[in-house]
This record gives C-alpha cells, sequence and structure tokens, in this order.
C-alpha cells in the first residue's frame, strides 16, 4: 500500500457543551476517493474545519505529506496544498465569476492585475470542467449548480495535495454529478487524495474506494467500499438495526377527501418565478413537488406562504379567500414554511436553541406578550426530546449545531405554532439517513394526525414515499398532478418531468 | 473563575476599575464620596453625573446597533433638543414657571420621537442603508437646530430647567437619577417583554425573521424611535446644566462616543445580540477617561492623543484574539464566529 499523504491521529475537539470530537483517526492516501461517512452531528464537518484550520485542534496531531502540522487557516493550508470546497458556497456572489477564481491570488504584472489573463485561465478551467459560461458576469446571477462548479475550479486551480469536498453534489442534479464525477476521476488519475463527504449513499459507491465512518465524534471503523455492503454501512452510521428504515416502506394511507380543501390555489403564479398554477391541499394530505433543480418548486412553495407576492390568482384557504400580504398572513391562516436555505432563510444562527424554537410563537404574539419562561420551557423541552435534538441544550447556540439538529429546530419553532399546512422545501437536504428517516416518519405521523403538508424535495424516492399527490414541475410550470396509487413510481414521474406534457 | 473571565462584561469592567485605580495614583482621594449643602460630591459622583447624557445616547444607539444599523444622527438631535427646549424657556415671561418649563421639555422630546421615527422611516420604510440614512439628519439637525437658535447661543435663567441637568433630589444629582430610571426601563422593555429577543432576531438574520413573521420593520423603527427620545434626554441634560443651547456644538461627535461606549459594552456592529448593562460599562468607562484627563492635567494639547491610546488599548485587551496573541503564545484564536465583534471594536477605535 502506498504512504498515506495524510495521517490525522487522536483528535479531539470540544465546544461550549458539546464534544465534537473525541480521539478521531483518519488517514487519506494519494490518488484515492475516501467518503467520510456520519450521520449530523457525527463531527465530520468538525474535522474537515479542524483539518483546513478553521477550528484549533484541542488535541490529537495532523501529519501531511510526513511533515507535521498545524494549520491556523484555511489560507494556510491552502498554501500547504489542502484545498476544501465547502458545502455552502462560500464565494463572493457580487464579483465575476473569474474574479472569485483568482481572488487573493491573481496574476500579476508590476503590481497590476492582469485582468485578461484572469479571465482566459478562468474560461480555460472552466472548460475543463466541461461549463462554458461567461466569466466576466457575476457569480450571482448564476445557479447554485454553476457556484458549486467554480468553487470547485477555484480548489483545483490552487495546486492541491488534498481537496476536500463537504457535500459537492447537494445542490447539483443527475447530470452535473456525473460531470462533477469525471473531474473527480480525472483529479484521482493525477494523483490528488480526494475527501467526499455527502450523504447520498449511492454516490458514495459509485465513486470512492474506501470509507470512514463516524459517529458521535468518534471513529467507527476505516472500511474499503467494495468490502461494506450498503447495509452495514447504515448500520455503522446510525449504530441501531435497520428498524426505522423499513418501518417507512409502507406508503401512506388516502385519506377520505373533505368536500372542501384546506388550501385552494387558484391560478396563482408570479412573473419570472412561476407560470400560473392551480393546487388543492386537503386536511391529513401529503402534496410531494417534484421537478429538477430551478422547475420552479421553491417558487411554488414561496407563493402559497407568502414569501413572495403572487401577481396573479386566488389563495383560498378552508374556503375562505385571503388576500396574501406576507409571511404574517400565511401564519394567521395557520400556513408554515421551513425554507431551503435554513441558514440564510431559517435560523438565526446567534440565539439559542430555546430562542430560535420559541420565535415564530413569539413573533404571532407580538413583543408586548412574552411567552412565559416556564411555558417555554416546557415547550422547548418537549420538542427537543420528540425531535431528539443534540445537544439536549436549550441554551446552547444555533450557530454549533450540526445541519440536520439545525433543521429540526426550524422544524421546532414551526410544529409549536400548531399549523394546519407545513410547507417544507427539501427539509432532509444535506442531512444524514439516520435525521432524514426521522424527519420522514414525522411528515407521515404529522399527516396521520390531520396536518397537511406541502413536501418538496429533489429526491423522488422520498417524494413517492410520503405523499399522497404529486405535482409535477418543469419550466416553471405546473405540468401534471399524479395521485400516487400504486402504478406510479420514479419511472413515471421522470416520464412526465421529461415528456412535459400532461399524461 | 474561569466562568468570571468568560464573563461577556468581565473586560469592560476590568478597564473601568483599572481606569479608576490608576486615578487614585494621582488624585489620592478620588474615591472619596461626601455630602456637602445636602449634595453629594465626589469625583465617582461627577463621572455618571457628566456620564448620564452619554449613557442616554449609547443605550438608544445600542438598540439600532442590534438591528444591525446605526444612527449618526443622534449628536444632531441633542443639539435640536436642546436648541427648542431652551428656545421655548426663553420665549416666555416667567422663566421659572414650572409649567412652562414643562411644556418646553415636552415639546423638545415631542420632536425628538419624530426626528427618530423619521431614521426609522427612511432604514425601515424607505429602505435606505442605516448609515446614509442617518447621515441625513446629521448633516441637516446641525443646520435645524441653528435656525431654532437664530444662529446665536441661546441663555436660560430658569431653576426648573436648570434640575434637570445641574440640580440635585434627595442629595443626588438629577441627571443620575433619570439615568437610572431610563437604563432600568430600557432593561425591563427589553427584557422582560420578547422586545430584545425579536430586536437580536431581526439584527441577526432580518429574512429568517421576516419568514418567521416578525414585524422587522415595526421593530426597526422602534429601536430608531427610542434612539431619538433617549439623545433628547441627553441634550436637555447637556443644555440644562450649562443652561444654554448652541447649535452648533451641543452634542458634537456624541455619536462617535456612543458607539464607541457600545461597542466596549460588547454589541457587535454586525447587529445581534446585545447588551445594556455592558453599554452603560462602556459609557462610563470613556466618561471616566475625560474625568481623568483633567484631574490629572494632561496638557490640552495632548487630549485626543491620549484619548485614542486608551481607548486602543481598551480595545485590544477585551479582543480575544488580541488576547491570545499576547498571552497565549502562539495559540490559536478560538473559533471564527468569535470574529465579528473583534472586528467591529478595531473599527471603531480611529474616530475616537
Amino acid at each position: 500500500m502506498t504512504e498515506a499523504i495524510l495521517t490525522m491521529t487522536g483528535i479531539s475537539k470540544e465546544f461550549p457543551g458539546v464534544k465534537a470530537l473525541s480521539e478521531v483517526d483518519f488517514r487519506l492516501l494519494p490518488g484515492e476517493v475516501h467518503a467520510l461517512m456520519g450521520e449530523n452531528g457525527a463531527g465530520k464537518s468538525t474535522l474537515i474545519k479542524v483539518l483546513t484550520g478553521v477550528y484549533d485542534i484541542d488535541q490529537g496531531d495532523i501529519v501531511l505529506d510526513g511533515e507535521p502540522v498545524r494549520f491556523s487557516g484555511p489560507l494556510q493550508a491552502q498554501h500547504a496544498g489542502v484545498s476544501t470546497v465547502y458545502q455552502e458556497i462560500n464565494l463572493c456572489p457580487n464579483l465575476s465569476v473569474a474574479e472569485n477564481i483568482f481572488i487573493g491570488r491573481e496574476p500579476r504584472f508590476l503590481g497590476h492585475i492582469r485582468w485578461s489573463t484572469v479571465e482566459r485561465r478562468a474560461r480555460e478551467l472552466l472548460r475543463r470542467l466541461q461549463l462554458d459560461i461567461d466569466v466576466s458576469a457575476t457569480l450571482g446571477t448564476y445557479s447554485l449548480a454553476v457556484q458549486q462548479m467554480v468553487a470547485i475550479a477555484r480548489a483545483i486551480d490552487i495546486s492541491a495535495k488534498v481537496l476536500i469536498l463537504d457535500e459537492p453534489t447537494s445542490s447539483l442534479d443527475a447530470s452535473e454529478v456525473q460531470q462533477l464525477f469525471r473531474v473527480i476521476r480525472q483529479l484521482k488519475e493525477e494523483g490528488i487524495a480526494i475527501l467526499f463527504v455527502t450523504h447520498f449513499l449511492d454516490q458514495v459507491y459509485e465513486i470512492a474506494d474506501r470509507i470512514t465512518v463516524l459517529r458521535n465524534g468518534r471513529l467507527v471503523g476505516e472500511h474499503r467500499t467494495s468490502e461494506l455492503t450498503l447495509i452495514d454501512l447504515i448500520g455503522k452510521m446510525i449504530g441501531k438495526e435497520l428498524e426505522v428504515l423499513e418501518r417507512l416502506e409502507d406508503r401512506p394511507k388516502r385519506l377520505a377527501e373533505d368536500a372542501v380543501p384546506l388550501v385552494d390555489a387558484r391560478e396563482l403564479g408570479r412573473k419570472g418565478a412561476v407560470a400560473p398554477f392551480s393546487l388543492t391541499i386537503h386536511k391529513g394530505e401529503v402534496v410531494g413537488l417534484a421537478g429538477l433543480l430551478g422547475s420552479g418548486r421553491t417558487e411554488v412553495a414561496r407563493l402559497i406562504y407568502g414569501a413572495d407576492k403572487a401577481d396573479h390568482g386566488q389563495l383560498t384557504v378552508a374556503g375562505r379567500a385571503v388576500t396574501m400580504r406576507g409571511p404574517r398572513t400565511a401564519m394567521a391562516n395557520d400556513i408554515a414554511f421551513c425554507s431551503e436555505n435554513r441558514r440564510t432563510e431559517g435560523l438565526i444562527e446567534e440565539l439559542t436553541v430555546r430562542e430560535n424554537i420559541v420565535l415564530a410563537m413569539q413573533a404571532t404574539r407580538g413583543w408586548t406578550r412574552p411567552i412565559p419562561r416556564r411555558r417555554q420551557d416546557e415547550l422547548v423541552d418537549k420538542y427537543v426530546k420528540a425531535l431528539d435534538i443534540r445537544p439536549p441544550n436549550p441554551d446552547a447556540l444555533v450557530r454549533n449545531l450540526s445541519g440536520g439538529n439545525q433543521q429540526k429546530v426550524l422544524l421546532a419553532r414551526w410544529l409549536i405554532t400548531e399549523p394546519r399546512l407545513l410547507i417544507l422545501d427539501e427539509p432532509t437536504r444535506g442531512i444524514d439517513i439516520g435525521a432524514k428517516a426521522e424527519i420522514q416518519r414525522l411528515v407521515a405521523q404529522l399527516s396521520d394526525g390531520g396536518m397537511a403538508v406541502l413536501f418538496v424535495s429533489a429526491e423522488l424516492e422520498e417524494v413517492l414515499r410520503l405523499s399522497h399527490k404529486v405535482a409535477v414541475l418543469r419550466d416553471r410550470q405546473l405540468i401534471a398532478e399524479l395521485p400516487n396509487d400504486d402504478s406510479l413510481d420514479v419511472d413515471r414521474v421522470m416520464e412526465t418531468i421529461a415528456s412535459g406534457a400532461k399524461p | 473563575m474561569n466562568t468570571l473571565v468568560k464573563h461577556r462584561l468581565f473586560w469592560p469592567v476590568t478597564m473601568l476599575v483599572v481606569l479608576l485605580l490608576s486615578n487614585l495614583i494621582f488624585t489620592p482621594g478620588f474615591f472619596k464620596v461626601e455630602v456637602r449643602d445636602g449634595h453629594l460630591y465626589g469625583s465617582l459622583i461627577d463621572i455618571v453625573r457628566f456620564g448620564a447624557p452619554l449613557i442616554m445616547v449609547a443605550l438608544g444607539m445600542t438598540l439600532v446597533i442590534a438591528t444591525g444599523g446605526i444612527d449618526l444622527s443622534v449628536g444632531s438631535v441633542v443639539a435640536i433638543c436642546g436648541a427648542l427646549a431652551c428656545w421655548r424657556i426663553s420665549e416666555q415671561g416667567d422663566q421659572n414657571s414650572v409649567t412652562g418649563v414643562l411644556v418646553a421639555v415636552a415639546l423638545a422630546l415631542g420632536l425628538a420621537l419624530l426626528l427618530g421615527a423619521w431614521n426609522g422611516l427612511l432604514v425601515a420604510v424607505v429602505g435606505i442603508q442605516p448609515i446614509v440614512a442617518t447621515l441625513i439628519l446629521m448633516v441637516a439637525g446641525r443646520g435645524l437646530a441653528q435656525l431654532i437658535t437664530d444662529g446665536q447661543i441661546i441663555t436660560v435663567n430658569s431653576s426648573p430647567y436648570k434640575l434637570i441637568g445641574g440640580g440635585y433630589l434627595l442629595t443626588v444629582p438629577f441627571a443620575i437619577l433619570v439615568a437610572l430610571a431610563v437604563t432600568a426601563l430600557a432593561v425591563l422593555l427589553t427584557r422582560r417583554t420578547a422586545l430584545g429577543m425579536l430586536i437580536e432576531s431581526v439584527g441577526g438574520n432580518a429574512e429568517a425573521s421576516r419568514l418567521a413573521g416578525i414585524h422587522s420593520r415595526r421593530i426597526t423603527m422602534m429601536a430608531y424611535i427610542v434612539a431619538g427620545l433617549c439623545a433628547g434626554i441627553a441634550g436637555l441634560m447637556i443644555s440644562s446644566n450649562v443652561s444654554s443651547a448652541d447649535g452648533n456644538n451641543a452634542g458634537l461627535w456624541y455619536e462617535l462616543d456612543a458607539i464607541l461606549a457600545v461597542v466596549i459594552g460588547g454589541t457587535s456592529l454586525a447587529g445581534g445580540r446585545f447588551s445594556i448593562a455592558g453599554t452603560v460599562v462602556g459609557a462610563l468607562l470613556i466618561q471616566t477617561l475625560t474625568t481623568t484627563i483633567y484631574t490629572t492635567g494632561i496638557p490640552p494639547e495632548t487630549t485626543l492623543l491620549f484619548k485614542a491610546l486608551v481607548v486602543t488599548i481598551v480595545c485590544l485587551v477585551q479582543s480575544p484574539a488580541f488576547r491570545a496573541k499576547v498571552f497565549h503564545g502562539r495559540r490559536r484564536p478560538p473559533s471564527t464566529p468569535a470574529g465579528p465583534a473583534t472586528a467591529a471594536t478595531e473599527k471603531v477605535e480611529v474616530p475616537a
């Protein structure tokens, strides 16, 4: 076996109230793709941040290329050959694509930046990723997928011995993922060690050579991908049997429909966002929104919640016409909305778990009527337990929680308001299989209890598993509404999306 | 001990105590407080008394900064309110009439509310960047104050008005009582109701707050109105203390001292978490510094430099990154999110 390019031994890291890593060992060989797996809060992100010097290490050693190292920041790590592409894109959306790729290391001549070289090299780089875009355009005008590719291009260009990809595929569609994998394989050939973090298990089996599994901040084991079955992997990640997943296999039962739908959107639309669509959601019904990235799924959800104002059509809630003035109108009609961007549109990261959970309820009460502390504690305790939010400390800052636990906090915020319609936009994106199963089970439970749910997800299996009815979107149009009976499967939904016609 | 050091007020309070103690070297009787003619006397009392207007302005500034904004116009509001009150009193036949003074005070504070609402309107409804929106009133306000005073310094001779900034009630300077009352009120208003949490939420993430159903506009508006009112009260204190209104110089550069007080108190200029107690400590620290400069007889031409030096030291000592570098050898600062407060601190050093 070749010598490891990177070895981490006995790494420990503690945050106030959270033991994020304890005595974790990790190694990376040149020319391999190594998947780092684990549930939310298992310590994957922390391990990466410790490696790249974002966080200080409490204990342990890192050896890179035979030299003991301890980076004081990502920049230093980069100079030593460790580049990272984070889950949340860390670029400047207000700068051009080319500027983003070369920021901080622009080719200069006599102190002046040579812009023509910058743009030419940026174009060449992106072409290597088979991405042909205008590099002088502002980054923010491109889709998240393109932005992700630009981030990868930047990391690749900085001479990297070790390339860390933290959830690079969570916002890419299938063909873009394949494009990325081609690039990863090419880099692998060049002898670069690639650390790959993802929640998509099939992607791990497609691309990774070896797998390291973490659980609760501890090392569970390191395995060759070929020697570890999928079932074993999941078992190691969640540390318990697979009944959670199996129990979800039963499809939801169809409820008797009420005469009047809970929410009835008629020809609701907004220019530039989504063409006028009609959609009904009944009490206790789970309606899934399926479609490719950018097909208008999120826009539909936002219009129904009033996050964006509709300029067309009419929304009726429980038979009453509603003039949507914004989120507060939606809330007054018991509609709740968990955004797909939990960091920018969901949570207040510098506030505590408790404050984040009671926020929406407090907002409806107004500032003059604070929720009594005892009632807050009751509510928060109840939901921290019910959703298994870890750490179970209401005074922990939300910023220090892992992605899945942050998602649960956001869910808890809306559940305590007891909505009649819960809109979930990508609630399981970027979170691990255990938390995913928990959230799916929760949706099924809520629906059994009579809550209507509008469920948006890029994963068709998930949509089909949970929904009573699937609305299919394509090119910002709602093109079909399919009842989820036995005849509906992923292929038929795909066909509908592909054909673009009503079946 | 460790929890004490980690408390967010530990460093501001320590710096304040150090500064007070250093005064003992130059002025042995610095800590002596005595009752003379039924009035409390002493350097400590003076610090709080002369610091009262700054505490007022800084309190309002705290709320505005917590929403993620900033209010540059407070110094001008100080001048306008002092000018209006003094002009009103000077216009009446009997300057000692209590009702007349009350009317003048009510008028001035009413105008302060309006000016605050104007800032709030520009920021929350029109959507102008706070620094630009309040710059308008900062500049125009001086003109407004001079219009009221007709370009002159208005002097008044009114004992009821003198009470606000220069008088005593139950042996305690009246300004201190006002400052105490308003501070207590601010704490009650923000921490006993949900206002504090909602302000922190809006300042922490405005879009997420909107989607959670918070009236961000209303909350932001309220912060600017409170800031206006607080500046108004400070304006009354200052003009009352000197029995005159100077549209040009009253409250000049006050906004910078207030911002500094807020930042020293541990509130990040990026918005979000705020600390009223911290702001009060910060304001007292600045006032102590000013007093120290006078009592130790530092030559007037070096006072600004001296002040800047001390403020720089205060900010550096408070910065976790700096402490880590100096006191723990090569150990690195803790996780990145602690950054904004530090950066903010360093940003504000300059104007002082």
